[in-house]
C-alpha cells in the first residue's frame, strides 16, 4: 500500500508512508499541512504549485511525492527564516508585486532560483524565467520590478561581508 | 539630505498593503486551505455530451467503492426539491441533471468520499445511459423554427428564444439614419472567454445536524447575497447560515454566481452530518462556471459628411448557453450594454437585444466588467475606428470632434444614462502627447511606403460602474446598496466591517485609508474585516467595480457620522460649544485655537470614560449607502503594433493608458489594478477563447487550450492619469478595477486594423491570432 519516503522539507526531515500516486503538492498541502503552496491548474501551466527541489523550481502538481524521496524541498513557509523576510518577500510587498496572493509563493520561489543563477537579471531574463508562472492580477510589471529590487538588495547584502573583510585587513 | 514626509495613510498615499504580510509568507487562508475534523470530499460527474436525454443512472458500483460515503443524483435531490435552482437572471438551472443534459460538463452526479482521490475514483464507476440528441451550438440556428428545443422542461417555452430587450428611441433613430450622409456598419463577435481566476471555485460546507447551524466557507464575491439565496434555494433558515468567504485567489466575476457544486456539497453535509469539501479542478472551472461575453453584435452609425455622429443603431444576439444565468441587475436583460453610445455625444440611439439558449455552459458573468459594459465599449470603439477609416479621418480627430464636451456634464445619454462627470478631450490629449502620436504617424507612413505593417490603435472608453442606485439596480430583488460599520475602541484603534469582499483588490489597506482621511485614525490602526456574514453588515458584494463607489462611500459616510459625535465629545472636553469645533487631520479644536486640540484617540477614550450628560457611550456606527447615481470612469488607451507579413504575428510595441477614475485612494493599488486589467484585456484581444465544435464539445477546457498571457507575451504598459472627481461620491472616487479590461481590447484590435485597413481589411474578430491575421492578409494578396 503505502511507500515509505523521507523528504527534507524546509530543512526538516519528514517521513511518511504515502500512496505511490500521491502528488508532491498533496503531500505538502495535505500530509504536512503546508498550505502556502497552491494548486491552480493541475496541468503544469500556472506555476502556483512551484516549490524548489534541491534548489530547482519544480511544479509540485506534476511530480509524485515518492519522486522527492531523499531530496530537499523548499516551500514559501521557509523563506522568512528566523522571522526576517527574504529580500524577495520584502520586494514583492514594497513593489506591489502581488494582489490576490495566490500565485505569489510560486512566483517568489521561481524568482529565487533565477537570482541564484543570475545576479543582475534583465527584464527579459526575469520575464522568461517567470513565463511558467501565471498571474491574473498584476500584469507582471510590478513582479519584474520586485525581482530586480530583490536582486539589488541581495547583491548589496553579499557585498557587505567582503567590504567588512577589506576594512578589517 | 532631504527628509521624506512620512506617509500618513490618508487618501492619495501609496502605503504598502497590509494583506501582503500574510500572502508573502504563504499564510493566506483560501478555501482549499481549510480542513475540518471528519471532513469528506466531493467530486462531480459531468456530462460528456452537449445534449442528451438521460435514460438511467446506476450508482451501485460507485457506491460500493471502499471510502465512498454517498452518491448523489438529481433524483435524490428532487426528493428534497433541490434538483433545480433559480439563476441570477430569473431563470432556473439544473443542480444535477434529471431529465436531460444540456451542455458538455453539466453536473450529473456527485460522489462524497473520505478522500478526494477516492471520490474521483468512483466517478467512472457510475453508469449513465444517455440518448444523445442533436446539439445546438450556433445561436442564430438556435432561433430557427424547428431547432431542437433545449429547455423542453420549461412550461410555455416553445423555442430557444430567451428575451427581447430594447433601449433608446427607434423612430427618432431611424429618422437620423434616413437623413444621414453616411452610414458605417460593423458586424462584430465578442467571443466567449472565461475569467479564470488562478484559484478555482470551492466550498467547505459544515452543517451541524444537532443545531442546524450551517457554516459555509466558500469562494464568494457576494457572501451576504449568497446567504439569502441559500436560504431561498435550500430552504435553510437564514439566521442559521453563516457564509465565510476567506482569502479569495482572484474573482473577476467568476465567483459571483451560485454553482451546483456549492448546493450539492451543502445538501450532502446536511444529509450526512459531516463537513464536505468541494474544490473544482481547472477543467471543472473552465467548462462549467461563469463564462463571459459571447455577444454577436451589429452596429451602425449615422454620420454627416464632416464626420459628426448623428445616430447609432445596434442589434445584439446574446448566446447565453443552456440556462439564462447572467449575473446582472434584474431589470436589464442585456446588462448595461445600452451604455453603447460610449464617450460620444450621439443625439439618438436604438439598441435591440435578443438572447438565445444553446447547448453550452451557462454563466454570462461580467469578466472584470460592469454588466456587459465591456462588449458595449468594444463595439462603439471598433465602430468609430471603422468610421474613421471610411471617412478618411484620423481616429483621434473623429473622437475629439464627437466627444461629450466637459461642459455638457452631467450628460443625459440617448439610452437613458446620466453621466456624472468627465473630461474626455483632456485624457485623449494626454495620451496623444505621451505616445508621441504625430511622430508615430510619420513613421507609419514611411514604413507603409516600404510595405511594412505598423498600426496605431485608439480607444476612448466610458464605463458605468458602482451600482445602485437601489431603485434601478437590484440582484434578484436585493437592492444594490452597500454597507460599512465602524467601531472605534477606547484606545483609538478601530475595526471597519464591510459588506463588500476583496479578491485581491487591497480593501484591508485602501478602506482603512478612507477612515484615516475622514477621522484621523492612522490606516495602520484600522482593521478591515470582510466576508463573514455573521460579522459584517449586509451588502451586495464586490463585482462591477462597486466596492469603492458604494462600499467606499459607505465607509466615508460612517466615518463622518463618528466625526460628528467626536465633535460633541471634543466640545465637552474643551468646554466649548459644539458649533465652534473644527476638525483637521485627526485633531479637534476650537475655531481659531488649533494649539489646544484633542486627538481622535483622546476623544475615543473619552467616549467610554468621560461623556457629556445625555450622550450615549461608545464611538461606533453603521451606514447603508444607496448611491444617487452610478459613476463613470473613462480614459484613452493607445497601442502601437508591428505586424509580420510572413507569419501574421502581431507584436505590441507600446501601450499608453490614461485612466481617469476620479480621486485615487492609493495610487499604487490603482496602478496595479490597471496593469492587471490591461493584461486581461491583452489576453482577450489576442489569446483567450472558449469555443465549441459542431457537437458542442468545449474547446478551451484547460490551460493548454485556453491561453492566458504570461510575463513573456505581456507588453509593458505606460500608465498616466487625469483626475475628474465624481461629483456625487463622498470622496470623489469612481472605481477602477475593470476600466482597463473594458477599454483595452478595442485599442489592441484597432491597432491591428489601423495597420491593415489600407489593404481593405476592416475587421478581425478576437482573439486576433497570427493565423487569422495571416489569412486576412493572404486573402488580400498582402501576406508574405
Amino acid at each position: 500500500m503505502g511507500q515509505p519516503i523521507t523528504v527534507t522539507v524546509n530543512g526538516e526531515q519528514r517521513s511518511a508512508e504515502v500512496e505511490p500516486r500521491l502528488l508532491l503538492v498533496h503531500f505538502l498541502r495535505e500530509t504536512l499541512r503546508l498550505t502556502g503552496t497552491h494548486i491552480g491548474c493541475d496541468t503544469t501551466h500556472c506555476g502556483a504549485c512551484t516549490v524548489l527541489l534541491d534548489g530547482t523550481p519544480v511544479k509540485s502538481c506534476t511530480m509524485f511525492a515518492v519522486q522527492a524521496d531523499g531530496q530537499q524541498v523548499t516551500t514559501v513557509e521557509a523563506l522568512a527564516a528566523g522571522g526576517t523576510l527574504h529580500p524577495i518577500q520584502a520586494a514583492f510587498k514594497q513593489e506591489h508585486g502581488l494582489q490576490c496572493g495566490f500565485c505569489t509563493p510560486g512566483m517568489m520561489l521561481t524568482s529565487i532560483a533565477l537570482l541564484e543563477e543570475k545576479k543582475d537579471p534583465t527584464d527579459e531574463d526575469i520575464r522568461w524565467a517567470l513565463s511558467g508562472n501565471i498571474c491574473r492580477c498584476t500584469g507582471y510589471m510590478n513582479i519584474v520590478k520586485a525581482v530586480k529590487s530583490a536582486a539589488a538588495t541581495m547583491n548589496a547584502q553579499a557585498a557587505v561581508p567582503a567590504e567588512a573583510a577589506a576594512v578589517g585587513s | 539630505m532631504a527628509v521624506e514626509t512620512p506617509l500618513k495613510g490618508v487618501i492619495g498615499d501609496s502605503i504598502r498593503r497590509k494583506e501582503d504580510d500574510r500572502f508573502i509568507r504563504g499564510r493566506g487562508n483560501y478555501v482549499d486551505d481549510i480542513s475540518l475534523p471528519g471532513m469528506l470530499h466531493m467530486a462531480i460527474l459531468r456530462s460528456p455530451y452537449a445534449h442528451a436525454r438521460i435514460r438511467s443512472i446506476k450508482v451501485d458500483a460507485g457506491q460500493a467503492l471502499p471510502g465512498v460515503v454517498a452518491v448523489v443524483t438529481g433524483e435524490l435531490l428532487a426528493q428534497h426539491k433541490l434538483a433545480w435552482m433559480p439563476t441570477l437572471s430569473g431563470d432556473t438551472q439544473a443542480v444535477l441533471a434529471t431529465d436531460k443534459v444540456r451542455f458538455q460538463g453539466q453536473e450529473v452526479a456527485c460522489v462524497i468520499a473520505t478522500e478526494a482521490a477516492i471520490a474521483r475514483d468512483a466517478l467512472p464507476l457510475i453508469e449513465v445511459d444517455y440518448d444523445v440528441l442533436p446539439a445546438v451550438v450556433d445561436p442564430w440556428k438556435s432561433l430557427d423554427p424547428g431547432a431542437p428545443l433545449i429547455r423542453d422542461e420549461k412550461e410555455g417555452q416553445t423555442s430557444n428564444h430567451i428575451y427581447h430587450w430594447e433601449a433608446g428611441d427607434k423612430a427618432k433613430t431611424d429618422e437620423a439614419f434616413a437623413k444621414a450622409d453616411r452610414v458605417v456598419s460593423l458586424e462584430s463577435f465578442y467571443p466567449r472567454c472565461h475569467p479564470s481566476p488562478l484559484e478555482t471555485c470551492g466550498i467547505v460546507a459544515d452543517i451541524n445536524s444537532a443545531t442546524g447551524q450551517a457554516n459555509l466557507y466558500m469562494t464568494s464575491q457576494a457572501p451576504h447575497a449568497h446567504r439569502t439565496l441559500f436560504a431561498i434555494v435550500a430552504g435553510l433558515p437564514e439566521e442559521k447560515i453563516r457564509i465565510i468567504s476567506p482569502d479569495i485567489g482572484g474573482g473577476f466575476g467568476n465567483k459571483v454566481p451560485i454553482y451546483p457544486g456549492y448546493v450539492v456539497a451543502t445538501a450532502a453535509s446536511l444529509l450526512i452530518g459531516k463537513p464536505v469539501k468541494w474544490v473544482e479542478d481547472r477543467s471543472d472551472n473552465l467548462i462549467s462556471t461563469g463564462f463571459a461575453r459571447d455577444f454577436h453584435m451589429r452596429g451602425e452609425m449615422a454620420l454627416s459628411d464632416s464626420g459628426q455622429m448623428l445616430g447609432l443603431r445596434v442589434k445584439l444576439l446574446s448566446d447565453n448557453g443552456a440556462f439564462f444565468a447572467d449575473a446582472q441587475p434584474s431589470k436589464f436583460k442585456a446588462g448595461l450594454f445600452h451604455i453603447v453610445t460610449g464617450s460620444y455625444d450621439i443625439p439618438t440611439a436604438f439598441v435591440e437585444a435578443d438572447g438565445a439558449y444553446t447547448n453550452k455552459a451557462p454563466g454570462g458573468v461580467a469578466y472584470r466588467c460592469s454588466f456587459r459594459v465591456t462588449e458595449a465599449s468594444y463595439l462603439i470603439e471598433r465602430l468609430v475606428e471603422n468610421a474613421a477609416v471610411e471617412m478618411k479621418m484620423d481616429p483621434a480627430d473623429i473622437r475629439l470632434k464627437n466627444f461629450i464636451k466637459p461642459e455638457q456634464f452631467p450628460y443625459k445619454s440617448a439610452t437613458g444614462f446620466e453621466y456624472d462627470s468627465g473630461d474626455y478631450p483632456r485624457a485623449m490629449q494626454l495620451a496623444l502627447d505621451k505616445l508621441g502620436y504625430k511622430e508615430l504617424r510619420k513613421e507609419q507612413a514611411e514604413k507603409r511606403k516600404k510595405g511594412e505593417l505598423m498600426g496605431i490603435g485608439v480607444a476612448s472608453f466610458t464605463e458605468v460602474v458602482g451600482a445602485g442606485p437601489g431603485k434601478h439596480y437590484d440582484i434578484v430583488g436585493l437592492r444594490m446598496f452597500d454597507s460599512a460599520e465602524l467601531r472605534v475602541h477606547p484606545t483609538g484603534k478601530a475595526i471597519l466591517k464591510l459588506g463588500v469582499k476583496s479578491q485581491g483588490q487591497g480593501h484591508e489597506t485602501t478602506f482603512a485609508q478612507i477612515v484615516a482621511n475622514e477621522l484621523g485614525i492612522p490606516a495602520a490602526d484600522v482593521e478591515v474585516q470582510e466576508g463573514d456574514t455573521d460579522n459584517t453588515p449586509y451588502g451586495l458584494g464586490t463585482y462591477a467595480s462597486r466596492s469603492t463607489p458604494v462600499g467606499g462611500a459607505a465607509t466615508a459616510v460612517v466615518s463622518r457620522k463618528l466625526r460628528d459625535k467626536a465633535k460633541i465629545i471634543a466640545a465637552h472636553l474643551l468646554e466649548a460649544s459644539e458649533g465652534d469645533i473644527e476638525f483637521d487631520q485627526g485633531k479637534f479644536f476650537v475655531r481659531g485655537a488649533p494649539s489646544k486640540a484633542k486627538t481622535i484617540q483622546e476623544i475615543a477614550f473619552a467616549a467610554y470614560t468621560n461623556l457629556p450628560d445625555g450622550l450615549e457611550a461608545g464611538l461606533e456606527g453603521v451606514t447603508y449607502y444607496d448611491p444617487p447615481n452610478m459613476t463613470f470612469p473613462f480614459g484613452t488607451y493607445m497601442v502601437v503594433v508591428d505586424i509580420d507579413r510572413g507569419t501574421g504575428q502581431v507584436k505590441v510595441r507600446r501601450m499608453v493608458a490614461v485612466d481617469d477614475c476620479g480621486v485615487r485612494i492609493n495610487p499604487m493599488v490603482v496602478e496595479g489594478q490597471i496593469h492587471g486589467g490591461l493584461t486581461e484585456g491583452f489576453g482577450i484581444a489576442f489569446m483567450e477563447l472558449i469555443t465549441f465544435d459542431e457537437e458542442g464539445n468545449c474547446i478551451g477546457s484547460n490551460f493548454t487550450d485556453y491561453l492566458l498571457p504570461t510575463a513573456w507575451e505581456t507588453p509593458k504598459f505606460e500608465t498616466f492619469e487625469t483626475v475628474t472627481p465624481s461629483p456625487h461620491h463622498p470622496i470623489g472616487a469612481k472605481g477602477v478595477g475593470e476600466s482597463a479590461t473594458v477599454g483595452s481590447p478595442a485599442a489592441f484590435v484597432n491597432a491591428v486594423i489601423d495597420a491593415v485597413a489600407h489593404l481593405g481589411i476592416t475587421n478581425i474578430d478576437m482573439p486576433v491570432t497570427s493565423d487569422k491575421v495571416w489569412a486576412a492578409l493572404n486573402e488580400k494578396g498582402a501576406a508574405e
